[in-house]
């Protein structure tokens, strides 16, 4: 081990197996289990707690490429995974955000984070099949299975999905995986105000046209203004999200009409990417990348409805806005902690659950917490009686 | 008897039943051979009535059971001994329906059709389409986490359902997840579904709607062999495609159906296969090249692809009545629901084929391919001394099965009476006290559903056994699988 767990204050554990995260978990409390920290707040752990690095716990258990099922340690960077899928033309659908950045597969199921692909065919939760875990008592506790369909005991991998490490930690994940698009492309409509941009991500969202993803995002995500350090944003330059954002993915011939069709239905041309071009600017956005380095930043769970709404409380505010998911979810980033005070009043008024991504919140990561509180408590009683993940 | 007072001071007189003769309607769900008279069956209409009514049992350590149509194919709703049945097929209402979140709020009542038949008109359906699904209820698809045949790109239930309101075993009312399609916190709802009951009553579901696909294209095939079926989804899946669904029938069941409803199955055909593809027209008919070549290649002797909505109604008619059909051919038979990786189901099948051999009764067989679940049908005759016990030890060597080969001991159906002892073959102790530990923690006095899913529950003395039809089965409203 090359950390002993001492009694006398937090440090970092590296176990190198179960057996030994184990023995490590038991020595110490509390603790909060984590791969490569990329998620920022959600990466950050409770105050006093032991960090258990997950990194050496990792490798491929088993790939059967027919099967599309995947059964990797937690520890295993997303990278590993999204790199031997690809050679056997398969991906990971719910398009999980920085995958660059080290992120592992134990994180991408503990942070529940999907990127802007999984409008399609669902987010992390629809494609956790098992888990294996250390409960707060130190039991090895497998739940699901390997298999696409399973209904046998109670779904624990699903209840892992967003517990942010507060449940158990994380030791094995088996997820389905499905074949790769054998091409991508986008077309970027700007249109000229956000009403008439939610409208038609709205449309398009419940078309049989069946988009891979909907973004709405302003000009300068497009343009990469933003990503550049030399280039200091003020808020009052922060322009409405305008720009839509619409990607099919399938066999290359059909691509071109598909999105015909897209600007058909939006009553407007694009502009169409293909090729490494259209992949990088997902992946900039998937990773947040074109959002100003250090600001604060809160995710949203909304609904396409609540997007004009969401849309007046932040513009109001000053805030970056990105709305992805055609609208399920939504990034807001403000300059400073001076700001935080008003962002958070007006989130609470718009009641949908909103997370503090980067930078901390007074009352710790949840804006706006989901419901089911009361729930979520028994059940946290039952996994983990002794705290020792530390609170919820 | 105080309870049946208290009752009557939560119901009015329609709204609830004690008389024994009327309650023999409920003593078993479609698990037949398993049957329990109740100390009596309620109707809950409110929210507040199912607060009230589980509020009750808490206090009064008496168990219940909610079901809907009674359409468990495990035993799942068979009450409980000395327990009350809460038939939720009154609160039957679809409360919302929001087009533009592709949403809607319905009571756990409803019937899995009547979602797709009511957002028809905004051109969404709700995708989990269990066989049962004309009768079957939402609420006892979020119970059993149900699936049918489209389960490998689309997923089963719990990755339909963003939102409950669920009234907990002491009468407390919590709503879990919500309405977005990203659940925040950790997946409460996921958890929730597909937990048979042991966690409370449902009284509010809010579903995920998808577009209707714009373009569908079925097509069956048949085989001579049951191998060179089972070969033919291995070619589709290598081909990089991911179809909607992908079943197989055996010659058995091919019969069955074909007697039953004319689908014009080719009657000589040793095993079908059918295929459908669903998506944006361009997408669609992309991949229908490749899948016709797959097949094609993988010495189907008749390949035909579905010209019109009629036309692929009637081939999956055939498919979804082949469990009853079955009846047709013995008197009395078993559904089993196993699940095995894909690439392993040649072997399986095999196995079952030997099994079926030793034990000297015939199994037929359809299933989900594409998904690996399994659902061998053990016909035999229970007037037969010891028939039944024979069928059920070879169900039981089909599930074992299914575990050597590492896959699942349900993939629709739940575990519920029928699979309790299985489950301990699956899990092993602390995974199953991982779960009892979270059932304790929502049932302190274990009134939910009691007795069933865990293997060591007690279950009380007084279950019998019965045989033939479900009253619905012989109504013909009722599909087993």
């Amino acid at each position: 081990m090359d950390t002993s767990p001492s009694p006398s204050g937090p440090g970092v554990l590296t176990p190198r197996s179960v057996e030994e995260a184990r023995e490590l978990l038991m020595a110490s409390r509390p603790v909060l289990a984590r791969g490569a920290g990329t998620k920022w707040a959600m990466a950050d752990p409770p105050s006093g707690a032991w960090l258990m690095d997950m990194r050496q716990l990792a490798g491929i258990v088993e790939y059967e490429p027919a099967e599309f099922t995947v059964t990797a340690r937690a520890g295993t960077p997303l990278r590993t995974l999204v790199e031997l899928l690809a050679s056997h033309g398969q991906y990971l659908p719910f398009d999980p955000p920085f995958v660059e950045a080290g992120a592992t597969v134990g994180g991408a199921v503990a942070s529940a984070l999907s990127g802007p692909g999984r409008l399609r065919f669902g987010g992390v939760r629809d494609f956790v099949l098992g888990i294996r875990f250390l409960d707060g008592e130190g039991r090895l506790v497998r739940g699901g299975g390997k298999v696409v369909k399973n209904a046998a005991g109670f779904d624990l991998p699903k209840l892992f999905c967003g517990s942010r490490g507060r449940l158990g930690v994380i030791v094995e994940v088996t997820l389905k995986v499905f074949p790769a698009p054998r091409a991508f492309g986008t077309v970027v409509v700007s249109l000229d105000t956000v009403e008439e941009a939610a409208a038609a991500l709205r449309d398009l969202a419940r078309s049989p046209l069946e988009p891979h993803a909907v973004d709405l995002v302003p000009p300068e995500a497009v343009a990469g203004g933003w990503e550049r350090a030399d280039r200091p944003l003020a808020p009052s330059a922060s322009r409405p999200p305008t720009t839509l954002l619409v990607r099919v993915g399938g066999s290359p011939d059909a691509l071109d009409a598909w999105i015909g069709r897209m600007e058909a239905r939006l009553g407007r041309r694009g502009l169409r990417l293909h090729g490494e071009a259209e992949a990088a600017l997902w992946v900039r956005l998937r990773d947040l990348r074109w959002l100003p380095p250090a600001w604060r930043l809160i995710r949203l769970h909304l609904v396409p409805s609540l997007l004009s709404r969401a849309e007046r409380t932040l513009g109001r505010l000053g805030a970056v806005r990105h709305y992805s998911v055609a609208g399920n979810v939504g990034w807001a980033a403000v300059p400073s902690e001076a700001d935080w005070g008003e962002l958070v009043r007006a989130l609470q008024a718009l009641g949908a659950p909103a997370m503090a991504m980067r930078g901390a919140p007074p009352g710790g990561v949840w804006v706006v917490a989901p419901p089911g509180e009361a729930f979520a408590r028994r059940v946290k009683q039952a996994l983990d009686p002794g705290q020792r993940f530390g609170p919820l | 008897m105080g309870i049946e007072k208290e009752l009557a001071r939560i119901y009015p007189p329609d709204a609830r039943v004690t008389e024994p003769v009327a309650l023999a309607a409920y003593e078993c769900d479609a698990l037949t051979a398993v049957q329990q008279l109740p100390l009596a069956v309620v109707f809950p209409e409110t929210t507040e009535q199912v607060v009230a009514t589980l509020r009750l049992c808490h206090e009064e350590g008496v168990p219940f059971v909610a079901r809907g149509s009674g359409t468990s194919l495990s035993g799942g709703s068979v009450p409980v001994p000395g327990g009350i049945v809460i038939a939720l097929n009154r609160m039957d209402r679809i409360l919302r329906i929001d087009p533009d979140d592709l949403r809607a709020v319905v009571q756990p009542g409803v019937v899995n059709a009547r979602i797709s038949q009511a957002v028809a008109p905004y051109g969404l359906y709700y995708a989990p389409d269990p066989s049962s699904q004309v009768i079957c209820t939402i609420g006892g698809n979020v119970a059993f986490n149900s699936g049918g045949a489209h389960c490998l790109k689309y997923g089963m239930t719990s990755n339909h359902v963003l939102g409950l309101e669920v009234v907990l075993p002491g009468g407390e009312l919590v709503t879990l997840g919500g309405e977005s399609l990203e659940v925040a916190g950790a997946d409460l709802p996921g958890l929730f579904v597909g937990s048979e009951g042991l966690m409370g009553v449902a009284v509010t579901v809010t579903v995920r709607l998808l577009p209707r696909p714009e373009s569908i294209r079925t097509v069956l095939a048949a085989y001579h062999s049951l191998e060179a079926a089972g070969d033919a989804v291995a070619r589709v899946v290598g081909a990089g495609l991911l179809p909607g669904a992908i079943e197989i029938m055996d010659r058995l069941a091919i019969q069955a159906a074909e007697a039953a409803v004319h689908a014009g199955y080719p009657l000589d055909a040793a095993a079908l296969l059918i295929v459908e593809l669903d998506g944006p027209r361009e997408e669609v008919e992309a991949d229908f090249l490749r899948l016709t070549e797959a097949i094609r290649a993988s010495g189907a002797y008749e390949i035909r692809v579905a010209r019109d909505e009629a036309e692929r109604a009637r081939i999956w008619k055939g498919r979804k009545s082949a469990f009853s059909a079955v009846g047709r051919l013995s008197p009395d038979y078993l559904v089993q629901d196993g699940v095995v990786p894909r690439t392993r189901l040649g072997e399986a099948l095999a196995e079952i084929e030997r099994l079926s051999a030793r034990f000297g009764l015939r199994v037929a067989n359809v299933f989900h391919a594409g998904d690996g679940n399994l659902h061998p049908l053990i016909l035999y005759d229970g007037r037969e001394p010891g028939a039944l016990e024979r069928a059920e030890a070879l169900a039981g060597e089909i599930l074992r099965l299914c575990l050597r080969l590492e896959g699942s001991i349900t993939g629709e159906h739940g575990v519920g009476l029928e699979k309790r002892t299985y489950l301990a073959e699956m899990f092993g102790p602390d995974d199953l006290d991982a779960m009892r530990r979270i059932r304790l923690a929502m049932d302190p006095r274990e009134v939910a559903n009691r007795g069933k899913m865990f293997p060591g529950e007690p279950v009380g003395e007084q279950v019998g056994v019965g045989r033939g039809p479900h009253p619905l089965e012989r109504a013909g409203l009722l599909s087993r699988m």
